[in-house]
């Protein structure tokens, strides 16, 4: 059990697609090796109800049956897991401590792999009607706007993911995009614009959320005309990116301007021993095939740090 | 060890409504996966807060009448509720601490 000893080679935070594929290597390699998640191991990718683009399954495959098979894998290895919130990582010489609920652990190398979460807009109304109306996820909400009109907010690969999630059970689901086009890739596109209840408002951004005890309506701007209009609906799906989970860092590690961490191709940060991987690191392409990616790479660099 | 116990809509009254001690009632589906997030968060606080809070899960899938009288839109919802009216609610995955904060208030 993880609670019988303090002391690590390598501690991996979060454990999601990239958590896990440096746990693989970290406990393969047989390093001594911790991961520490706060909630479900998995990360974001377990509200993905299927993954195309994984490579090995020609069928796709679900986002919790791909997490559960990488952290069985992790574990065969002999892999330790803790589920408890990390408040703060420090240096202490060469080891590197650990702060969390359960207590301090300490490790020679630290994995940062604390993924992102879903940008607010922080327009009026948003806070107050979150819950009420306001959703960050389409795949857990959706049942609730069954036969209602609903929104979303936003144009990238999450966003029209939600849209067509959304035809399962909502009247009319109208896309709300700041530009003229989607950045979403093509395929995605493709069956949007194939569908016919969803349509589209283009080059339009969302001012306020408006309503009593729930939605009742969002009222939007053309950025190009400036002309408000009011759109009538009983849900919005905000989908306008993601803000990495950095919080726990307290400011040690370099951050880019959106608060990513830094990392050279090695996956090293600012810091000697900590290194970062996954959609918490700067210029991530969020996707699961490159968080695994980065955690293979950030788990072979910790190996090379405390043998070296 | 005291574990959250899953009741449906039959049960909702006897459990939630008339319990004497406070109350938290986690909303979920098994679909949802922020509702997996929370569920070893609220399995922890149901050994912490053993005695002294009841601990409950609502599956709104089978259980839709409820979820609606309560106005839950958005789930995982936990929901305290204290002499059978809800006097705290959580949506989404919040740190530990915070949903400590919100059954303490209720204690």
């Amino acid at each position: 059990m993880a609670d019988s000893r303090k002391e690590y080679d390598v501690i991996i935070i979060g454990g999601g697609p990239a958590g896990l594929s440096a746990g693989i290597y970290a406990a393969r390699a047989r390093l001594a090796t911790l991961l520490i998640e706060r909630g479900a191991i998995g990360g974001q990718i377990i509200n993905a109800e299927w993954v195309e683009n994984y490579p090995g399954f020609a069928e796709g495959v679900g986002g919790i049956a791909l997490t559960e098979a990488m952290h069985q894998q992790a574990a065969k290895f002999g892999l330790e897991t803790l589920v408890t919130e990390v408040t703060g990582v420090k240096v202490k010489g060469k080891q590197k401590v650990v702060s969390t609920a359960r207590g301090d652990f300490t490790a020679r190398a630290v994995i940062v792999a604390g993924g992102s979460e879903r940008q607010k807009l922080g327009i009026p109304g948003e806070a107050e009607y979150t819950g009420k109306g306001v959703s960050f996820c389409a795949t857990c909400d959706g049942a609730f706007f069954r036969d209602k009109p609903v929104a979303v907010v936003g144009g990238g690969n999450a966003a029209i993911t939600e849209a067509l999630e959304l035809t399962k059970f909502a009247s009319k689901i109208t896309v709300i995009h700041r530009r003229h086009e989607l950045r979403a890739t093509k395929i995605l596109q493709e069956k949007a614009f194939a569908e016919p209840r969803i349509e589209f408002l283009w080059d339009t951004v969302p001012e306020e959320i408006i309503g009593e005890t729930f939605v009742s309506k969002m009222r939007v701007r053309n950025v190009k005309t400036n002309k408000k209009s009011d759109l009538e609906v009983a849900g919005i799906f905000m989908s306008v990116g993601f803000r990495p989970n950095t919080a726990f860092l307290g400011g040690l590690l370099e951050l880019d301007e959106t608060g990513a961490v830094v990392t050279s191709d090695r996956m090293e940060t600012s810091v000697p021993g900590i290194l970062a991987a996954g959609d918490i690191r700067s210029g991530s392409i969020r996707q699961v095939i490159a968080a695994a990616g980065d955690g293979a790479v950030a788990a072979i660099s910790a190996e090379k740090y405390i043998s070296g | 060890m005291s574990k959250p116990v899953e009741i449906n809509e039959a049960a909702f009254g006897e459990n939630v409504l008339k319990a004497t001690k406070p109350v938290l009632v986690d909303f979920w589906a098994p679909w949802c996966g922020p509702c997996r997030m929370v569920a070893p968060v609220v399995e922890e606080l149901a050994s912490e807060y053993d005695g002294k809070v009841g601990f409950f899960k609502v599956n709104v899938d089978n259980n839709p009448k409820v979820a609606s009288q309560y106005g839950v839109m958005s789930i995982p919802t936990l929901m305290v509720f204290k002499g059978g009216q809800p006097v705290n609610t959580i949506i989404g995955f919040r740190p530990k601490d915070e949903l400590k904060k919100s059954l303490d208030t209720a204690l």
